[in-house]
């Protein structure tokens, strides 16, 4: 493997790393670590995807021995996995009723594209990812900001393939209804 | 029949698999009646797009007010 098919990984492992670090310094040491090891092993892969998952496994340990390194001087919170389900089922009430047809009505979306050019909307969609149930964010961000395949991400997060599509039709539904109240069409003073 | 969040389960899976014929008709029938879904479909087509832009800032603490 050359320096220039790295390089193009390195946006992609950034990405990833920035969302599970959030700090650039942190995050560029991370990518840069992973590299560095990736060139040292430099071993030849049949295919892009291959090289991606392998990339991504070297950072998850980097990213793993920040937080080691972390937890010695900050008590890290640990995650509360065990209300998800009840927060999951929630969700889909507020959403659906019982017959399971969407409870509001919602008004087309007036250019979205124009959305993505302004700051402020940018702001309320990190906010909507970050309010979501940490399961459903991961396996969103693991799909749709660092581009994974099914497979990648279920094996990922030690779920199986049902718990990861179930993952991300939730995350899909909790984002579009936090945008659709707090961008697109806001009903209620919030 | 399916429900509008059946269909909101297949509209979320074509993201990652291609729908079966079956299941691609079920849709487009539910569209016929269903406004909701057609949107939900445009909007699941639209995170994928915005996600695929997202960089994520350490220092956004802002809240939307």
């Amino acid at each position: 493997m050359d320096k220039n098919q790295l390089n193009n990984h390195r946006t992609i492992l950034f990405r990833y790393a920035l969302l599970q670090l959030r700090d650039e310094t942190v995050a560029e040491d991370a990518v840069q670590e992973t590299l560095l090891a990736a060139l040292q092993a430099g071993d030849s892969f049949r295919s892009e995807s291959a090289v991606r998952t392998w990339l991504i496994g070297i950072l998850k340990h980097k990213i793993a021995d920040h937080y080691r390194a972390a937890e010695k001087y900050h008590s890290i919170e640990k995650t509360a996995s065990g209300d998800e389900d009840d927060s999951n089922e929630a969700l889909e009430q507020l959403i659906f009723n019982g017959k399971g047809h969407w409870i509001g009505t919602s008004s087309a979306w007036k250019n979205p594209d124009h959305a993505l050019e302004q700051d402020e909307f940018w702001h309320v969609f990190d906010w909507c990812q970050k309010n979501l149930p940490k399961q459903h964010a991961r396996a969103f961000m693991l799909r749709e900001m660092v581009g994974l395949e099914m497979e990648d991400i279920c094996q990922d997060m030690n779920i199986s393939h049902n718990a990861c599509r179930v993952n991300l039709h939730r995350a899909r539904l909790g984002l579009r209804e936090c945008l659709e109240q707090r961008w697109f069409n806001p009903k209620r003073p919030l | 029949m399916k429900s509008c969040k059946d269909i909101s389960e297949l509209l979320s899976e074509s993201m990652e698999r291609r729908l079966t014929w079956r299941e691609r008709w079920a849709v487009r029938l539910h569209f016929f009646m269903c406004r909701s879904c057609s949107r939900f479909q445009q909007q699941v087509h639209f995170l994928r797009k915005a996600a695929g832009r997202f960089y994520p800032h350490e220092n956004d603490k802002n809240q939307p007010s």
